[in-house]
């Protein structure tokens, strides 16, 4: 057959899947996120089906997901809510880091993957999926609870924190030493620090320099700038998802509302065919000798990640079953533990085992995620005594 | 009342306040231009028994509900002393002939010598309106009148 059609023929046959698995994922309520990785692996090196020709393709279509992935995210908070949140949830957002990094990076260290594993897996089991725990608080009714708040600004702290790691793991992968690992360090401070400044000062400037009334103009503005940035972030190490990141905070208002409106389904396209992508590259029978240790990972880490809402919860002054719920909220992790995972990878430097355990601790985390917020609170009510009757506030006056 | 503002970064703004009755309730209004009212439980403040998505034009409506109940009972309580002067409220419907004409064109107060004394739109008050404001679906106008008065005005306002 004709290459092409060939390719084409896959490329098909995959996309159409992937609708199927995301129908069945919206069926069922979850994220579909683990189902695409599942996918992954079923087409992919020693899956079910073989697909060939479409590899180059998938790499490209992945590394745009992935700066759409963080495009977006920026998109989410200006400038100005990044600073307070930061300011009012530091607390929160360093017990979360370190509770939730040191058990990958142990494991990591366990299994004898040296301190480049570590700083992956560390990186693997503390970010939580921001995507899934905006869906979790959406679709559970809990936007007006009042642990909501500290929810969001630990999930912003995280976020600002993947700004600061994500350059120093490129830069690890890529080799280089301790002095070299401190520059890079460095430089994405600054770099940071100064967009912070600028899209705080001038954030509108920029809103306008990308902004078009014409929705075609505006996305070809948006997406080439957004590539564009995130190609010269690459090459000055700064990462290119750290690049798309930081542009995406730096457009503001009601331009950023736009642009997150027209980028949603080419975020969820490209996204798709990178959890794909990253689950062609994992060869399926790699996976059962980690599951231990994915599983061990999962029940430590929801256990910290737990910790960590209760302890946040509980300064903002939230009772205890709000506490549970904060902390269970923050349990899922998916697209960005799938995101650094990926950048291992593409290095080429790291063991395959490593991917593995990634892949098989993101399959479960993601499920086990939302269905940690939805059960936390019959079960924490479960366990405390009822309140006593007289508990009970009177809403209508009793008749005289 | 003590109305708390809390940011909540990528969805929107929270405004709540606690009830006499100790339930906490509020909106969030939402990025996309939606509301989200929501109402605590009972036994703990910080969660929500419901939480309602609403559209623009249902938060309008809500808070002219709400609003326009307060301005009514306000005028009653005015006008007690007053014997055969009543308060009512009507809203312009989708079928009704008035909506997106000047409300002159009605000539409530020639034809009944009821008053139009306030509208209620988008949860906001328009006090004493013109003869010029432009009626709205939505709309709900307080008037002050005798009761005859206050009926024909409900029948010109329904069908003209």
């Amino acid at each position: 057959m004709d290459p092409l059609a060939l390719t084409l023929i896959e490329l098909g046959a995959i996309v159409f899947c992937l609708g199927l698995l995301a129908r069945l994922a919206e069926r069922i309520g979850m994220s579909p996120i683990p189902l695409y990785l599942v996918g992954g692996l079923g087409f992919g090196a020693g899956g079910l089906i073989k697909f060939e020709g479409i590899q180059e393709f998938a790499h490209l279509s992945g590394e745009i997901g992935v700066i759409l992935l963080l495009l977006m995210l920026g998109l989410e908070y200006t400038a100005q809510e990044l600073v307070t949140g930061m300011r009012r949830s530091w607390q929160g957002g360093v017990l979360d880091l370190v509770l939730n990094f040191i058990p990958g990076a142990a494991v990591a260290l366990l299994l004898g993957w040296g301190l480049v594993g570590a700083v992956v897996m560390g990186g693997v089991t503390y970010i939580s999926s921001s995507g899934i725990a905006a869906k979790v608080i959406t679709d559970l009714g809990r936007i007006g609870n009042r642990e909501t708040p500290v929810v969001i600004s630990i999930l912003v702290f995280e976020d600002l924190a993947m700004a600061l790691y994500l350059p120093i793991l490129t830069a690890i992968l890529a080799g280089v030493g301790f002095l070299g690992g401190l520059q890079t360090v460095g430089v994405s401070l600054a770099v940071v620090s100064v967009v912070l400044v600028v899209a705080l000062r001038h954030g509108h400037r920029v809103s306008q320099a990308v902004h078009s009334e014409n929705s075609e103009i505006f996305l070809l503005n948006l997406l080439g700038a957004a590539l564009l940035v995130a190609g010269i972030a690459s090459a000055t190490q700064v990462s290119a998802a750290v690049g798309a990141f930081l542009l995406g905070i730096a457009i503001s208002g009601a331009t950023a509302q736009n642009a997150t409106r027209i980028l949603e389904p080419l975020r969820d396209l490209f996204a798709a065919i990178f959890f794909v992508a990253f689950g062609l590259n994992t060869d399926p029978s790699s996976i059962p000798p980690v599951l231990g240790f994915a599983l061990l990972l999962a029940v430590v880490t929801t256990a910290t990640k737990i910790l960590t809402g209760y302890w946040a919860a509980k300064r903002a002054g939230i009772a205890i079953p709000g506490r549970f719920r904060a902390g269970a909220a923050l349990v899922a992790r998916g697209e960005f533990s799938i995101v650094i995972a990926g950048l291992a990878v593409a290095s080429g430097g790291v063991a395959s085992e490593i991917v593995a355990l990634a892949t098989a601790y993101v399959l479960i985390m993601a499920v086990l995620g939302p269905l940690a917020a939805r059960f936390v609170e019959p079960v924490v009510k479960s366990l405390r005594p009822p309140p006593p009757p007289a508990a009970r506030r009177q809403e209508t006056p009793a008749v005289p | 009342m003590n109305v708390e503002e809390t940011e909540l970064p990528g969805f929107g703004v929270r405004k709540d306040f606690v009830t006499a009755s100790g339930r906490r309730i509020g909106v969030v209004e939402l990025r996309e231009g939606e509301t989200e009212l929501f109402v605590s439980t009972w036994d703990d403040p910080d969660t929500c028994q419901a939480s309602i998505p609403l559209t623009a034009d249902e938060a309008a409506t809500l808070g002219n509900l709400l609003g326009g109940q307060h301005i009514a009972m306000r005028l009653a309580e005015d006008h007690k002393e007053i014997p055969g002067i009543s308060t009512r409220q009507f809203s312009i419907a989708a079928d009704s002939p008035f909506q997106n004409q000047p409300m002159g064109k009605a000539r409530i107060r020639t034809r009944c010598g009821a008053s139009i004394v306030a509208i209620m739109r988008e949860g906001e008050v328009v006090p004493s309106p013109g003869p010029d404001v432009i009626l709205h679906t939505g709309d709900l106008l307080i008037a002050v009148g005798t009761q005859e008065g206050l009926d024909s005005a409900a029948d010109i306002l329904r069908h003209g």
